[in-house]
């Protein structure tokens, strides 16, 4: 076990050991204590490794993550795990704004609830997000999935591409082009995968979900609509 | 970017260290606002007077002898406390209006940054930690404060386009963005007979509020209006005698945490700045809703 203390050693001492681990290492466990919402922490990782945050972190923690579990033990300030190419990461509190911005891949899990724009731009990430999320969320989702055990809050999904939107709760009001789509087996199965692989499963069941998507009319310019762009 | 730290103590045995709370926090802002940097105090209010805070760019030569001048001017005794650039003046309530006349005639180039039972502020151009230690900010006792660290983007980096910015009687506004609407308002808010110092788009938010207050409306009445006639983005920290608003515009891009103990309410525009209060481990920490209004008095 690598223990770091960000509040001795800094902010650039953790990031570049982080990332002068590169492949196959043996240094796959590590924990950091005294966050103390300190922006970027672990962002950028590329390697197989486990990291624990004991406390609660600042802007972009765990951003562009690739290959990292990366395990925040309190709450995630704006923009937690931006952009990630792989990995996990788990947030045991709650998230401030775009959560999982345009992730390309892997698994963000907030275990509280996500403020606004939760999953802006999400390009193939997957969040399952165990309470609520804020307003504008999923604007211009291209793909992955976005699971809320909660409510979602105004405009969800407005813009959207391909990316599926599940929410158990209510849903304040969808966005421009997002609308409800028929759960289908195809659907059920996914969420169970993605509610386990979230360490949702024990709270809620697949069938207790709605599913929203794209209607798809935004696609491609449309003349007779020139006067509202 | 900006950045906004507030504490509204609910347990006077931390009055004694709000100033010193408050440096933390603000220091900690710097990098959300490396430009200038101000904070509003609250406290020591004494029965039958009340305060004027003035500041000057020649503290030497303006500041000298004014209390006695003042003092012919009105007839009843002023005292001076001068910090820095600043000065406290302390002046019988009934004769508030009466001391500010005389300034401006024998003064005209002292301006003054607040007036009220129990407000003082103070604001720079500089770095947080130096404006801080410039009016000894730390060993400042109140009841709740308000700070703010400058990046602007709206108007110039000048000692009057720092905030806090107070536009009545014991009121102050913070805030961490940008207005698009404020030449019309201020337009018509001069109508209403407001007087402006700056080109500022925060001071026409103060000045909104404190008009909404004059015509009658509470603080939080106040704030439900603004939401409906204030265009742009912000996060606003308000202050007055014994309270404390926060609301963040609909959009709610610009970030804000709050926290809350049995001993405070705080407010930072991010977590960074909450982390060193005494108790926050245990403190309930959330981010203010969109569009609401949240206010604490005492």
């Amino acid at each position: 076990m690598q223990s770091f203390d960000l509040g001795k050693e800094g902010l650039r001492a953790l990031n570049s050991a982080l990332h002068a681990l590169k492949g196959q290492t043996n240094m796959t466990d590590w924990e950091v204590i005294n966050p103390k919402g300190a922006h970027a922490i672990a962002a950028g990782v590329d390697a197989p490794v486990s990291i624990t945050v004991h406390g609660s972190t600042g802007y972009y923690c765990a951003g562009m993550n690739k290959h990292a579990t990366i395990h925040i033990k309190g709450s995630a300030g704006p923009g937690v795990a931006e952009n990630m190419m792989s990995g996990t990461v788990i947030v045991e509190g709650n998230a401030s704004q775009y959560a999982g911005a345009t992730g390309r891949g892997g698994l963000l899990v907030i275990k509280g609830n996500a403020a606004s724009r939760c999953g802006v731009s999400m390009k193939g990430i997957d969040i399952v997000v165990h309470g609520s999320i804020g307003h504008m969320s999923a604007f211009m989702a291209q793909s992955g999935n976005l699971v809320v055990l909660g409510d979602a809050g105004d405009a969800l999904g407005d813009s959207l591409y391909e990316a599926r939107l599940f929410v158990r709760g209510s849903v304040k009001s969808l966005g421009a082009d997002c609308i409800e789509k028929e759960m289908r087996d195809e659907h059920y199965s996914l969420l169970e995968e993605l509610l386990r692989k979230g360490e949702a499963d024990g709270k809620a069941k697949p069938e207790e979900f709605r599913r929203y998507g794209s209607a798809r009319k935004l696609y491609n310019f449309n003349i007779d609509n020139a006067s509202a762009y | 970017m900006c950045g906004i730290v507030g504490l509204f103590l609910k347990d006077p045995k931390l009055e004694p260290r709000l100033g010193e709370l408050l440096t933390d926090m603000l220091i900690t802002m710097t990098d959300r606002g490396p430009d200038s940097a101000g904070i509003a105090i609250y406290g020591g209010a004494k029965d039958g007077l009340g305060k004027i805070t003035i500041q000057s760019s020649e503290p030497a030569k303006d500041f000298k002898d004014l209390d006695g001048e003042l003092h012919s001017a009105i007839g009843q005794p002023v005292t001076m406390k001068i910090k820095s650039t600043h000065a406290v003046l302390e002046v019988p309530l009934d004769q508030m209006d009466a001391a500010r006349s005389a300034l401006a005639h024998l003064r005209p180039g002292v301006k003054v940054m607040s007036a009220g039972d129990a407000i003082e502020i103070f604001k720079e151009v500089g770095l947080p930690k130096d404006v801080a230690a410039r009016f000894e900010v730390a060993k400042m006792k109140g009841t709740h404060g308000i700070g703010h660290t400058r990046m602007a983007t709206e108007s110039a980096v000048t000692t009057m386009g720092a905030h806090p910015f107070s536009t009545g009687p014991d009121q102050c506004l913070v805030h961490n963005g940008s207005l698009s609407n404020h030449n019309g308002l201020r337009r018509e808010l001069i109508r209403k007979g407001m007087t402006f110092e700056t080109q500022n788009d925060t001071e026409v938010a103060a000045a909104y509020v404190s008009q909404k207050l004059k015509e009658g409306e509470d603080l939080g009445t106040a704030l439900e209006s603004g939401l409906e006639d204030l265009d742009g983005f912000y996060t606003f920290v308000v202050g007055t005698k014994n309270g404390f608003g926060v609301v963040r515009d609909p959009i709610a891009c610009k970030p804000a945490v709050m926290a809350e103990t049995d001993e405070y309410v705080a407010f930072g525009s991010e977590y960074r700045a909450l982390v060193n209060l005494p108790g926050i481990e245990n403190a309930r920490v959330w981010e203010p809703e969109p569009a609401t209004v949240y206010f604490w008095e005492r």
